[in-house]
């Protein structure tokens, strides 16, 4: 049995040894890294560390100094910037465990942030330390590791406030059995939040004020985006084991040009502007309609990655509201697309699709 | 004491603290600064309080004030701090760079234009910024904090190491051959200098400092310097401010961030929390609660920044990065914000008010001569009539000042309609115009200038089409061509991003008259037409979506836009745009759900312009007035459809009596409620008009058909054409009388006509 996508820790273990082996910075108390190695492990050195992240290198460096500050760290971004996988690699570099993980929804309970009861013990013994069933902050607090805490702003206001004395006094009462967990040194906490969720359930000033906060941005060119795209497909490729299709870059850079176009309402060359769909676009979106054009290319195609092959892809991406969306991937498709000499295979690939 | 020579980073607060402290050591009896000789009798100002920094020095030829060029200083400018210790310790000061004059003569160098500074950009690939070049090549992206954390930390002799690090870069650099001229002049005066004194201090930007002490000789400086002439310039100081710091292109990468030089000269130690304490307050003027919790954070992280990225030092980029995740909660605003107020800054400069006149105030003062305009402090009406060439210049000027800030002039009447080459001022000078024209006069050196850079500004920063279309207007009344194009382009943008159609018309009356009225002032609008058209075009487009689900007061703004626009097409000379118009009024009259006023107004603009015949117009109008529609919804179509006025119901009998009939099927509860929409329709006809209508719906429908036959037969063919060799003249073609004239219909679609050209 393998999994289908393995923990950070496991997938780069090499990388982390490896800079475990050569960090001689100091590392705050709990790390397995100093500082300066985990923003290298997340961003790479061009030879031995793959990057993980690409994208502004002070945002990371401000990720990273708030964990060391023991400030809880705030991730915040439109869907599909990276957040999670941030979080992930931040949490594997900095604890080498990234599976303290809290899932946020509008149905999680205190126990998820606080701890639970097992009821058949609690009836059987009453409140002892053995019928207490730890959360996953709980178990970072008391491991000294990094919990994360996925979609905040999805967390009925009422549980997050939990998370106020967790992140000020460090520390978790139980008074139940009179006790307490207090946070070993290394505890913090990262969260990731949806831009386009503000105003769901805003955290209150008091929970702000615990945390730093750090906006992942869409990739600001388009070659950037490009690579991010690439450098994913391939992994995907591989974990998923599809069988090997040469990524054409052709289609790659085509689906980033559409994307960045679309989310950004005017085309690249500044000329014409555009209406936006409902949908976000992010890297994520374009790189799932590459690996699906890949799967449809390896088991119905040729074996090479058409137009045709994203086409379906794209316009399933485009259009998330089929009332407004349609017009708005149509009218795209009529000004844009067919104006383009090179594009005539995607133009009809498209309107037949 | 010999000589020394401190080169310092132009707007460096590091180098100007380091300055001061080198001079009171050195103590000399003569201080050298880089900057145009012809100042030199403005120094003793410094000494003035009234001379607030930041100040620019501003040199301009005498003879053509649009040549121009500023040496901006700011507190923390080290040339600034050197003056002002001469000045404590009675030390004279000369500036010793090439003189302006020579600069701006024809035969001189190249001109840079009125941007030109004492230090030009890098056009021939030398450094702007050497000290910068030299922080960034050591991994430093603030010049001061490495000045700071490299040259003062470490104790050692900073200005001697600044020069040998300059040597080293000159060596390989490329010469600019205007350097090599104002390091000759510079070479020059110090060797007079020395004659007089031993103990001299020269404060120049660093690059030049190892041009200073190499050995050239004598007459190969002369020969450089030869065979320039002068122009006769004049120099004064201007209140400058930190906003134009930033922006100013010749020190474009040295001051960024005056705000944080600022607080680097100004404040001794915990520069960090400083700043940060600082921004938490920019933030609380604003509303958003920063408690202390939050700068003792947002210090940690600068501080944790610092170190992580190895610096010793927290600089500006931590200080913003840590502002940014600890007190903006993700909000690009809040960032801006303290970009604006702290990384920049809003502070403004100060002149005494003795000084010397400003060229702007100059010009201003010419054309006052020129166009007998007096300045007087008692209000005076003046008429001026724009035909006449001086009138459209005294009113351009007065247009202009209003656009710099100046109110001298105000129009009396607004109103339009009484002729399009009269306008009425009322003028009176207030004392506080001559602190506005010293203030605008870093903005340009004429009116002229200073104006479009004013509207070239606002349009910019302008959030709303609305406020850039009226700057458009401002354009034509002040006759600001070169101000045009950056105008336009900033319609274009606003136009384009602005979602509701209802803005959109409401930007096309005023282009509209500008083109078309244009050339009464004699403007050059090119590009207008083309901005327009798109304009039209995004109308055209959503005008379909605008008009549906309205509600009474939306309806009302709509059909006041309608009109607007529609008597904006019908100004501008162009059968496309009234084509392209009068097709999407047509198509969007025929959209199922209108509100009734937008229908009604709809049928009568397309029947106006001919596209409906009158057959068509009754099959409409029998549809709102029929059981199946509210009679509120009626009314409104009805008020809509007579919003011009009622003559058309005296004519057309069939509309009267669809009218008649539907008024009187009305039944008694829902009479009440249609009452006031009527009322307010037929009241606001004119006397004569509803008397007309009155009698004829009194006389009945059988009386109404031989009045009609009586009134046709008094029509006097004779008397009738006697008006016409006028009316010729008037339209400037000639008119004749066509077969069935009199008729009613041809009497409506002459006053439709008449109605869409908007003047007679």
């Amino acid at each position: 049995m393998t999994a289908q996508r393995p923990h950070a820790e496991d997938q780069h273990a090499e990388e982390l040894a490896l800079l475990a082996a050569t960090d001689d910075r100091p590392r705050p108390p709990g790390w397995r890294l100093s500082p300066a190695a985990v923003v290298t492990y997340l961003l790479g050195d061009g030879a031995k560390i793959t990057p993980k992240y690409v994208g502004p290198r002070r945002l990371i460096e401000v990720a990273v100094s708030t964990l060391a500050t023991d400030r809880a760290l705030l991730l915040l971004g439109v869907p599909g910037t990276a957040k999670t996988w941030v979080s992930e690699h931040l949490a594997a570099a900095v604890s080498g465990d990234s599976t303290l993980l809290v899932q946020g929804t509008a149905g999680t309970a205190e126990e998820a942030i606080r701890y639970g009861w097992n009821y058949a013990r609690l009836l059987a013994e009453g409140p002892t330390e053995a019928a207490l069933v730890p959360s996953p902050v709980m178990r970072a607090m008391r491991s000294g590791s990094i919990v994360r805490l996925e979609e905040l702003t999805r967390v009925p206001s009422d549980v997050q406030d939990a998370l106020i004395t967790v992140l000020s006094e460090k520390t978790l009462p139980v008074p139940e059995l009179n006790t307490e967990v207090q946070a070993q040194r290394g505890f913090n906490l990262i969260a990731t939040a949806n831009d386009r969720d503000r105003g769901v359930n805003d955290l209150s000033s008091a929970l702000r004020r615990r945390f730093n906060t750090v906006v992942l941005p869409v990739p600001a060119s388009a070659d950037e985006e490009v690579e991010i795209v690439t450098r994913r497909v391939a992994q995907l490729g591989r974990s998923l084991d599809l069988p090997e299709v040469p990524a054409a870059l052709d289609e790659i850079r085509r689906v980033v040009t559409i994307f960045r176009e679309l989310r950004s309402g005017m085309t690249e060359d500044g000329r014409t502007k555009l209406k936006s769909p409902t949908g976000t676009l992010s890297p994520a979106e374009a790189i799932s309609v590459i690996t699906n054009g890949m799967a449809l290319a390896a088991h119905f195609g040729d074996g090479r990655l058409h137009a045709a092959d994203v086409a379906a892809g794209i316009a399933g991406a485009v259009v998330k509201d089929p009332g407004s969306d349609g017009v708005v991937w149509r009218e795209y498709l009529e000004t844009v697309v067919r104006e383009r000499a090179d594009w005539r295979d995607f133009y009809r690939a498209a309107r037949d699709a | 004491m010999p000589e020394l020579h401190y080169g310092v980073r132009h707007h460096g607060p590091g180098s100007a603290r380091a300055v001061v402290a080198e001079l009171d050591r050195q103590r000399p009896d003569v201080l050298l600064v880089e900057g145009p000789p012809e100042a030199d009798d403005l120094v003793h100002w410094v000494a003035d309080a009234g001379l607030r920094p930041p100040v620019a020095l501003l040199g301009y030829r005498t003879d053509d004030p649009r040549r121009a060029a500023f040496w901006p200083f700011a507190v923390f400018s080290p040339e600034w701090q050197a003056i002002r210790w001469a000045i404590q310790h009675r030390v004279p000061v000369r500036f010793f760079d090439l003189p302006y004059a020579y600069r701006l003569s024809d035969g001189g160098l190249a001109e840079t234009g009125p941007a030109a500074t004492g230090d030009s950009p890098a056009r021939s690939g030398r450094p702007v910024d050497p000290i910068g070049e030299l922080a960034a090549a050591a991994g430093y992206d603030d010049p001061e904090r490495w000045w700071e954390d490299v040259v003062e930390h470490r104790g050692m002799p900073a200005f001697t190491a600044v020069a040998e690090a300059m040597a080293a870069i000159r060596e390989s650099a490329p010469e600019d051959p205007e350097d090599l001229v104002r390091e000759a002049h510079m070479r020059k005066v110090l060797r007079e200098t020395r004659r007089a004194h031993e103990n001299i201090a020269v404060v120049c930007g660093a690059w030049h400092v190892p041009a200073l002490t190499r050995t050239i000789a004598v007459k190969d400086d002369t020969a450089l310097l030869r065979g320039r002439t002068r122009a006769k310039v004049a120099f004064t100081w201007v209140p400058w401010t930190y906003g134009r710091l930033a922006s100013w292109s010749g020190y474009g990468a040295g001051v960024r961030s005056p705000g944080w030089y600022h607080h680097l000269f100004s404040t001794g130690d915990d520069v960090v929390p400083r700043w940060l304490v600082n921004a938490a307050q920019v933030l609380r003027a604003e509303g958003v609660p920063m408690s202390s919790a939050h700068v003792i954070e947002a210090t940690r992280l600068a501080e944790t920044l610092a170190t992580l990225r190895g610096r010793p030092l927290a600089g500006l980029t931590e200080v913003t990065d840590a502002a940014e995740a600890v007190m903006c909660d993700g909000e690009a605003l809040r960032l801006e914000l303290i970009d604006r107020r702290l990384v920049v800054g809003e502070r403004l400069g100060g002149v005494p008010s003795e000084m010397p006149a400003v060229p702007l105030a100059r010009d201003l003062a010419g054309q006052q001569r020129t166009l007998r305009l007096k300045p007087e402090a008692t209000p005076r009406r003046r008429e001026l009539d724009l035909r006449r060439d001086i009138d459209l210049r005294r009113s351009r000027l007065l247009h202009r000042l209003r656009a710099i800030g100046v109110p001298w002039g105000e129009p009396e009447d607004e109103r339009r309609g009484t002729g399009t080459f009269r306008e009425t001022w009322t003028t009176r000078w207030h004392p506080e115009f001559a602190v506005r024209l010293v203030e605008e006069s870093m903005h340009g050196t004429t009116v002229a200038d200073a104006a479009t850079a004013r509207v070239v500004g606002a349009a910019r920063s302008s959030a709303t089409l609305a406020e850039v279309t009226a700057l458009v207007e401002t354009c034509l009344l002040a006759g600001l061509s070169r101000a045009y194009p950056p105008v336009l382009a900033a319609l274009d943008v606003r136009a384009a991003a602005d979602t509701d159609v209802q803005h959109l018309m409401a930007a096309i009356p005023a282009l509209a008259r500008t083109l078309r009225y244009g050339d009464v002032r004699r403007t050059d609008a090119a590009g207008l037409a083309t901005v327009l058209g798109g304009l039209l075009g995004r109308v055209c487009a959503g005008l379909g979506s605008a008009t549906g689900s309205l509600s009474d007061e939306a309806a009302r703004d709509l059909r006041d836009h309608l009109d607007r626009v529609h008597r904006a097409v019908g100004l501008l000379d162009s059968d496309e745009w009234r084509e392209r118009w009068l097709d999407t009024l047509g198509q969007v009259a025929g959209r199922p759900g209108l509100h009734g006023l937008i229908a009604g107004r709809l049928t009568r603009l397309l029947m106006d312009a001919g596209r409906l015949d009158t057959a068509a117009v009754r099959r409409r109008l029998r549809l709102p007035l029929t059981v199946g529609t509210p009679p509120a919804q009626g009314a409104a179509w009805v008020e809509g459809f007579l919003a011009d006025g009622g003559l058309l119901l005296v004519h057309d009998d069939a509309l009267l009596d669809l009218l008649d009939e539907w008024l009187a099927d009305i039944d008694g509860a829902a009479f009440d409620d249609v009452l006031p929409l009527l009322r307010r329709t037929f009241g606001a006809f004119a006397e004569g008009e509803r008397r007309a209508i009155g009698e004829r719906v009194a006389a009945g429908a059988a009386g109404r058909a031989a009045a009609s036959t009586a009134d046709a037969a008094v029509i006097d063919h004779e008397r009738a054409a006697a008006v016409l060799p006028t009316l010729s003249a008037l339209l400037g073609r000639a008119v004749t009388v066509a077969d069935g004239a009199g008729h009613p219909d041809g009497v409506n679609h002459a006053v439709g006509a008449t109605d869409e050209r908007g003047h007679p």
